[in-house]
């Protein structure tokens, strides 16, 4: 093996073309796409809002409504970027060859490699705003704090997309995202708070629970929509940074070692 | 510049097994270079290596003037590849693919659409322009993928397998545009299957097998240093105990492939004396070509 294979992602701005690709695809199908980025939430806030809610009418000091759009807003970022980077992502890499016509240009596989995770964080900002709009058009969140989550939203895209490129770059077919989806993704959002306070957890669960990066978004987002500025910001701002950063660089290197020789 | 590859005793090998084994190749401007070699020989992997795809462990590379891989980068700037298996942006239009494509070598949307009508000409696809990609056939899929390596007008162009799968109509049509590419002064560095596109099209020729070069040389050199100028294929019933009894006395050198003795001859007249003797037995005489010259240096047998 290799030892450069190992070297620090070389920047550049030849990503852009890669961007601007995925863009012009998204394009084509960009109705259907807004549709279910606003569908899919509005769905589950309604079922669950409305059938939970009448329930439960306060969780953590809100609305059972406004609780579950904190964890929707990052439940959705999460997993649009996780769609993206692994089947979308997939079938760029293997499927279509595109990144093979790509790599035979001047640009490289670590533009390549950037520019999905930026376009699958883009996704995740198309979503994110889609959920806040439904949160608005609810009348749920009354505070200019709630405009955060959009950046939020793009954060939790980089972080998720990242460490979906992963899973894309071991995989050896579709099939195997199915491990990804059932054992990370899954028990991510019933551990991390999406539908209950994560206190309701027994205690190792909870400690699990505090180091998925889901949760740290939600510890973001909750306290956003309701107007409040969170508590402990940096740590969560920190980790979500850090499992994107350390997610480019495992992927990278596992997409050179699997493309590179 | 007049050398626009140099490669200097390259070796790649996976996992203890040598692809490309001590590799010298020297490919001018202007000249189409045809790569010729059975499956697995080490042809793509070789193309790999000049494009600065992968990393040679030993050895020297320079493209275009520029170290290969270190800046391989700079390099691909001027080139164009057209690969074995179509990667054509299927969600695209033809147009779409070509402005798309050109992006990824840094050139401005004006100056891509400038190009397009010219290129869509050169590829016969003008009246497709707006097409998607699945609706093409696969001589336009082929035609667009060569338009596509030109979006950036290189100086060279790669070409890996570029007519195969294509009927001969299609094929022919490549090959017309392939000569008229050389006629224009760009380099063209191609891999066949097939010897008589490779006769057609290139000036100069290198057989490679197990990761080296057999031989290299003008098809005409090729044909005339390794092989007797005259070829008689003999077969029809009783053809085996025709060649354990006849053959050796009236061919130099002959090989049994199926149920066809090939019987390689500097003077035929006196195998076809004898063969006309011999009514059950059927016979082509022909001139040797490049198949032959391949066939002689890489075996008979198959490789998979």
């Amino acid at each position: 093996m290799r030892p450069d294979i190992y070297a620090l992602p070389r920047l550049s701005r030849r990503f852009f073309p890669i961007w601007q690709r995925n863009f012009l695809v998204w394009r084509k199908i960009a109705a259907a796409s807004v549709i279910g980025h606003i569908a899919d939430p509005m769905i589950y806030m309604i079922g669950l809002g409305y059938g939970l809610g009448s329930l439960v009418p306060e969780m953590g000091g809100t609305s059972y409504m406004l609780f579950l759009a904190g964890g929707t807003v990052c439940y959705s970022t999460m997993n649009s970027a996780s769609f993206e980077a692994l089947y979308s992502g997939f079938a760029r890499m293997h499927e279509q060859r595109t990144w093979e016509a790509i790599l035979n240009t001047p640009v490289t596989l670590d533009d390549i490699v950037l520019s999905e995770i930026l376009w699958a964080a883009s996704k995740s900002l198309m979503s994110g705003i889609a959920v806040l709009a439904v949160v608005w058009l609810f009348g749920l969140s009354h505070t200019w704090l709630s405009l955060w989550a959009i950046p939020l939203a793009l954060l939790v895209g980089l972080c998720f997309a990242s460490i979906g490129l992963i899973m894309t770059a071991l995989a050896p077919s579709y099939d195997f995202f199915l491990y990804y989806f059932t054992l990370v993704i899954t028990p991510m959002m019933l551990l991390c708070g999406v539908f209950f306070p994560v206190a309701q957890l027994p205690p190792v669960l909870q400690i699990v629970s505090a180091a998925l990066p889901l949760s740290h978004a939600i510890d973001l987002a909750r306290p956003l929509l309701s107007g409040v500025v969170p508590t402990q910001a940096l740590l969560h701002f920190g980790v979500l940074l850090g499992y994107a950063l350390v997610g480019y660089y495992v992927s990278l290197v596992l997409f050179r070692r699997r493309l590179g020789r | 510049m007049i050398t626009v590859i140099s490669a200097r005793q390259l070796r790649k090998s996976y996992s203890g097994q040598t692809v490309v084994d001590g590799l010298d190749l020297t490919i001018r401007r202007g000249e189409c270079f045809g790569l010729l070699g059975p499956n697995g020989a080490g042809k793509t992997t070789t193309l790999r290596l000049l494009l600065g795809l992968i990393a040679p462990d030993s050895g020297e590379l320079s493209l275009l003037g520029e170290p290969v891989p270190q800046r391989a980068r700079e390099a691909r700037l001027k080139v164009g590849v057209v690969p074995q298996i179509d990667n054509l942006d299927p969600d695209f239009t033809v147009a779409e693919n070509l402005l798309v494509y050109g992006r990824y070598f840094g050139m401005k949307d004006a100056a891509i659409e400038a190009r397009i009508p010219a290129l869509l000409e050169f590829a016969n696809l003008a009246n497709k322009r707006d097409a998607k990609v699945p609706t093409l056939s696969g001589g336009m899929k082929r035609r667009l993928t060569l338009a596509r390596a030109l979006v950036n007008d290189p100086d060279i162009i790669f070409l890996d397998e570029p007519t195969t799968g294509l009927d001969p109509q299609a094929r022919h049509l490549i090959w017309q545009r392939l000569r008229e590419l050389t006629a224009q002064g760009k380099t063209l560095l191609l891999t066949t299957h097939f010897m008589d596109e490779a006769e057609r099209l290139c000036h100069r020729l290198a057989v490679m097998d197990q990761g080296r070069l057999i031989t290299e040389g003008t098809p005409r050199e090729l044909i005339e240093q390794n092989i007797e100028p005259q070829v008689v294929e003999v077969f029809g019933e009783g053809v085996e105990a025709w060649v354990a009894e006849h053959a050796a006395r009236y061919a130099a050198r002959y090989e049994i492939s199926g149920e066809t003795a090939f019987c390689y001859v500097t003077d035929a007249a006196p195998l076809l004396a004898h063969l006309h003797g011999h009514p059950t037995l059927r016979f082509l005489h022909r001139p040797a070509n490049l198949e032959d010259v391949f066939l002689k240096l890489t075996g008979r047998e198959m490789r998979e």
